[in-house]
């Protein structure tokens, strides 16, 4: 898997709500499609991703095939105080990506 | 009477052991979500609970010329504070092979239950999205989408 995306509001405060936008690459290939010899191309998708900020659970997502290819997340997160984030996904081989960013409070 | 309620009561006592043999397999069948059709994944989600109609706002393009992918976001009107919340927000695309899209779950520091993606289309279709609340209840609502191109290849 290749490398995430992250985009955070550059500077916040206390008690906003901000949101999180998040790409990663990664084919989502559905296990539906057949290759050119007619063989069934096997599942390979991201089918979690979880965003935890201070060690708390921000939000999660658990991601089927109808979920396109580079998969785009965008949720909110209401400011607790200044902190990091962290982002993971996980693909249907184990493969996990994690990602951390801090947080800038004024 | 007597004599002939006997095989019927047996063949009751038979037939309740299929079905309790169906139900244990249960599990195992609906997590193989490529045999799920839409109203299963529907009966899922919901259990008995009726959901209240018309409530999570669901923004998807009228048309979607790609059906690979589709831009949504879906929102519900909440406070999110520990009386009253969404828990759980779940997206359902009823003419996809696999109609069980994605499952996105908020917390106490979510603020807004907003979530935004992408979803393939197979095809001109119902998205179905149900919003759990913390107390339990359940939301619904469902846009149509029209799709030139289909999406989910094959």
């Amino acid at each position: 898997m290749a490398k995430a995306r992250i985009k955070l509001p550059e500077s916040t405060k206390i008690g906003d709500v901000i949101e999180i936008k998040t790409l990663i690459s990664h084919v989502m290939e559905t296990g539906q499609r057949k290759d050119a010899d007619g063989k069934p191309i096997p599942r390979s998708i991201i089918n979690s991703f979880q965003a935890t900020f201070a060690g708390e659970q921000v939000f999660a997502a658990e991601l089927h095939p109808g979920i396109s290819a580079n998969p785009y997340l965008s949720f909110f997160m209401k400011v607790p105080g200044p902190g990091e984030l962290e982002f993971t996904w996980i693909d249907d081989a184990g493969v996990r990506v994690v990602e951390k960013m801090k947080l800038n409070v004024v | 009477m007597v004599l002939s309620s006997k095989p019927d009561r047996r063949k009751f006592t038979l037939g309740a052991t299929a079905s309790a043999a169906i139900v244990g397999l249960a599990p195992a069948l609906l997590a193989q979500e490529a045999a799920e059709g839409w109203e299963q994944a529907v009966k899922r989600v919901l259990g008995d609970a009726k959901p209240i109609e018309g409530k999570p706002l669901i923004d998807l393009p009228e048309i979607a010329e790609n059906g690979n992918t589709v831009p949504f976001t879906v929102s519900v009107d909440s406070p999110m504070s520990e009386t009253d919340n969404v828990r759980t927000i779940y997206i359902i695309a009823t003419a996809n092979p696999q109609p069980g899209v994605a499952t996105f779950h908020f917390s106490p520091l979510s603020g807004k239950a907003t979530v935004a993606s992408r979803m393939r289309l197979a095809k001109t279709q119902d998205v179905l999205v149900i919003a759990e609340l913390g107390d339990g209840r359940f939301l619904m609502s469902k846009r149509n989408v029209k799709v030139t191109i289909g999406g989910c290849g094959g």
